[in-house]
């Protein structure tokens, strides 16, 4: 598992959920889109589903069972969840702290 | 196909209970408690060994069960503990290990199962509240006020959850006759069991009634309440 292989998986679960939560920018993420805070992006139930997919999809890839709405995400300084890059970024961190 | 419940507290009393109700309904059940189930396990159910207050544990279920057993559509957090003992003579360590399962052990499962649940826009959650609190009995500080926590979040979460198609309701049983009880002398019981409008102990069938009607497809529009048994 590398960087590139979680951020893949981030943009296509965000590009999944897109008609669900009826996104039109996240039909075709980059690493660059926003997700949420600032003026960008989408509210704050659709990212709870956002999240709760990347979990679970996360689960299915990599056999992995993460949080990623911990004590150390909500307290950092820049938003994990800010753009898509970012949500891969905390991915791959919590995919490496945790046993299969 | 069939509707996965996750029960906690499945073990004895009310909770294991449930197991057999849920199945009886042809329900996909699956449960935990912190020790191994008493006897054989029931055809058709799924047992874990998880403390509902350790995260880890609780996230590992909730996963597993969505991998074995499908999405879970109804949650009954059903664990608890329970201390009778005057505030004066109550330790810490007691209130913390209440909260701890009560409250907090709630909240986790009710976190991870609601994952699940918004991704399928559907869920019925039903906690445990308990007429301990309304009554504010004496000798139940820790366990009254840890009820209490969990109305509020069962209120909380109803508003948070009601945009995915969740509904988070609790019942709150009249003493019924389970071992959460059975130290409690026949005196305070019988005083405890004449403030209530209907006076006897509230037996299996009045829980699963209340509980059945909370997760009943047609109770889309009920959520954010407490159901009280016996007249309180």
């Amino acid at each position: 598992m590398d960087k590139e292989q979680v951020l893949r998986l981030v943009l296509s679960t965000v590009r999944e959920e897109a008609d669900e939560i009826g996104y039109d920018e996240l039909r075709a993420p980059t690493a660059e889109t926003p997700l949420f805070g600032g003026d960008a992006g989408v509210d704050s139930l659709s990212l709870v589903r956002l999240v709760a997919a990347v979990e679970r999809a996360a689960q299915v890839q990599f056999g992995k069972n993460v949080v990623l709405a911990d004590e150390k995400a909500m307290s950092m300084r820049n938003s994990p969840f800010r753009t898509a890059g970012a949500l891969a970024e905390l991915l791959f961190a919590r995919l490496g702290a945790v046993d299969a | 196909m069939p509707e996965v419940v996750l029960i906690t507290g499945t073990r004895k009393g009310i909770g294991r209970h449930l197991v057999d109700h849920f199945l009886q309904k042809d329900y996909v059940v699956a449960g935990c408690s912190r020790d191994e189930f008493d006897g054989a396990l029931p055809p058709g159910y799924r047992h874990y060994r998880a403390d509902v207050a350790d995260e880890r544990a609780v996230v590992d279920m909730v996963r597993d069960v969505q991998n074995s057993c499908g999405s879970i559509t109804v949650l009954i957090n059903n664990a608890g503990i329970a201390s009778m003992n005057h505030l004066l003579l109550t330790p810490l360590s007691t209130i913390e290990r209440i909260f701890s399962t009560n409250v907090f052990g709630t909240f986790l499962v009710m976190r991870e199962a609601a994952k699940i649940m918004a991704t399928a826009r559907y869920g019925r959650i039903v906690n445990f509240a308990s007429v301990a609190t309304p009554l504010d009995l004496e000798g139940e500080a820790g366990y009254a006020a840890s009820k209490a926590a969990v109305e509020s979040l069962t209120r909380v979460a109803a508003r948070e959850l009601a945009p995915f198609n969740i509904t988070v309701n609790a019942v709150g049983p009249s003493p019924v006759m389970t071992d959460l009880i059975q130290g409690v002398p026949k005196r305070t019981m019988d005083a405890l069991i004449n403030r209530q409008a209907i006076k006897r102990m509230a037996e299996q069938g009045d829980i699963t009634n209340a509980i059945d009607f909370l997760v009943s497809r047609a109770s889309d529009f009920v959520t954010g309440q407490t159901i009280y048994l016996g007249g309180v």
